[in-house]
């Protein structure tokens, strides 16, 4: 068995230069040793090191404290031990009498390669051949955001460069593999990678911690039912609609509330946005390209919000969709708006509910049947259902009755296509149905929910 | 200067990475092309024959000039081509 001891120090820091004694005693003792000082060659002055030149020995190593004392046998690593703990150092070092005349415990020091900006700019420098996506070197003098329009990566709007060390940032994000393919992006069916999610991500302003959402928003939009070539290709207004619930809401700062469907909340902005560029990028569908839109909507640049579930007596959305419960988890709804319900007069369900009503017998067409919608039920509406008892289930089976027509063999909404949702600020009684695409069901786009993974 | 920006592909990558330029129409049919003169001495004498050679062909030239070939086209000369024009011949040198 080949023993061996690695010890990583900085001269910047007092526990370090307290061990000197320490070093020599190792080196003395004829276990193989090799020393990396952070910040100056010529420390320790004890024993022999070598400088981490571009902290990259750190960063390989892990190092997060200085000193750190780690020991292999046979070339792996068995233990590791950091700050001073004459105990631990004996153990791990399996030498007695360590630093005798110190003090026994002494803590570490922060190490060089995890400041502040550090772990990033090394993980690009050292860990960027995990990414397998082709590099994009620009000229010299070509700006990268401009350079980003010029070749055609943007939705219109500034995309972040995605640079090296962002996107691997990015990837930091997820526990997933960088290389495992989600599924077949439409409408080119280029393998979509969560490296490539993870590119898009950064481009769409995406943190990190948003990226299991991202994921899941992204495999929801390659799931055959959702039908996103088809929902990309028509010539009507919809786009893909990210409704969010479960704790991963708040973890990430999305925005339930006031504004609830417009802007200025970067989690609900660039998740739904971050999903829009992985269609335009990885999918290659662009407008005036396979995107087919008459007109659009203004949500093409991204539609993404959470359900406001704390502020709901109804179980949330994803739930009532078959999420497990307390899960998170993603909705993606092909659809478009913002179509008002405004009601200010109705104190009672049975009233409100006809209201909504008169919105769907005008919405589009009077003709229109098999409607697919999401009706996003602001906080003052909810009260007159909650007060009234009425549960999820009775607010639809109300509407489903009273846009019941005689003479009608097809229902005005399809079964199965009703997204009933809470979100929006305390004061307006105000409400919004976000219409869905014309081919709805298994001949068109059926909603998807899918559970955030990790 | 800066060091070189390296950017991470976000595309399906069906396409090449180098920027290709705009493909060549096939025709002029129904197309006005424009002709820029930099303000380089003789650009104007070969822009001339251009003309004349697409006015024999019934082809509808427009004619534009920058102020100096030491810069980049002001933005409106630039704008103007883009609004009247499908294609751009310009003098570079003299």
């Amino acid at each position: 068995m080949t023993k061996q001891l690695t010890l990583v120090v900085k001269r910047d820091c007092p526990t370090c230069t307290l061990l000197e004694p320490v070093y020599a005693a190792l080196a003395a003792s004829g276990i193989a040793l090799d020393v990396w000082s952070q910040d100056d060659p010529a420390f320790p002055e004890s024993v022999p090191g070598a400088l981490d030149e571009g902290l990259e020995r750190s960063f390989r190593l892990g190092v997060e404290i200085v000193p750190t004392l780690i020991r292999r046998e046979n070339g792996e690593e068995v233990e590791r031990t950091w700050g001073w703990d004459r105990a631990e150092w004996e153990r791990v070092a399996g030498l007695e009498g360590l630093g005798a005349g110190l003090p026994p415990f002494r803590p570490g020091c922060g190490a060089k390669n995890v400041e502040p900006g550090m772990p990033e700019a090394l993980a690009a420098r050292f860990g960027s051949a995990r990414l397998k996506s082709r590099r994009v070197p620009l000229a010299p003098l070509e700006d990268e955001i401009e350079a980003a329009y010029d070749r055609g990566w943007s939705d219109g709007l500034p995309v972040v460069p995605p640079t090296e060390a962002r996107v691997l940032a990015m990837l930091d994000g997820t526990t997933r593999d960088p290389g495992e393919v989600l599924g077949l992006a439409p409408p080119n069916l280029q393998p979509c990678t969560v490296e490539k999610v993870a590119v898009n991500a950064v481009m769409a302003g995406c943190k990190p911690e948003y990226m299991p959402v991202v994921l899941a928003a992204v495999e929801a939009a390659l799931d055959d039912a959702f039908c996103m070539h088809g929902v990309l290709a028509t010539t009507y207004y919809i786009g893909p609609i990210v409704i969010v619930n479960g704790p991963v809401r708040r973890a990430v700062g999305m925005n339930a509330r006031g504004n609830v469907l417009g802007q200025g909340n970067r989690a609900n902005a660039t998740i739904g946005r971050a999903l829009q560029l992985v269609v335009r990028n990885v999918g290659g569908g662009k407008p005036q390209g396979v995107d087919r839109a008459a007109l659009g909507n203004p949500g093409k640049y991204t539609f993404c919000f959470p359900e406001d579930e704390e502020g709901s007596a109804w179980p949330p959305l994803s739930e009532s969709r078959g999420a497990g419960k307390g899960a998170s988890a993603v909705t993606l709804f092909a659809g478009y708006g913002v179509m008002g319900v405004v009601d200010q007069d109705s104190r009672t369900p049975d009233a409100l509910v006809e209201t909504f009503a008169d919105v769907f017998r005008g919405l589009e067409n009077r003709n229109r049947r098999n409607i697919d919608a999401v009706v996003v039920v602001s906080p003052e509406h909810d009260r007159v259902f909650r007060d009234g008892g009425w549960s999820r289930e009775d607010l639809e089976a109300a509407l489903r009755t009273a846009l019941d027509e005689p003479g009608h063999e097809t229902p005005k909404l399809r079964e199965g296509g009703l997204l009933i949702v809470r979100a929006g600020g305390g004061a307006g009684m105000f409400s919004a149905i976000l219409p869905g695409w014309a081919a709805t069901g298994p001949v068109g786009s059926i909603p998807v929910t899918k559970e955030v993974g990790t | 200067m800066r060091n070189t920006p390296v950017l991470v592909d976000p595309t399906g990558e069906v396409e090449p990475a180098r920027r290709e330029p705009l493909a060549r129409p096939d025709s002029l049919d129904g197309r006005t092309v424009a002709l820029l003169d930099i303000s380089k001495a003789r650009g104007d004498v070969f822009l001339d024959r251009l003309h004349m050679r697409l006015g024999e062909r019934g082809v509808e030239v427009k004619r534009y000039m920058k102020p100096t070939f030491a810069r980049t086209a002001p933005v409106a000369v630039k704008q103007q081509i883009a609004s009247e024009a499908a294609l751009v011949v310009e003098g570079l040198a003299d």
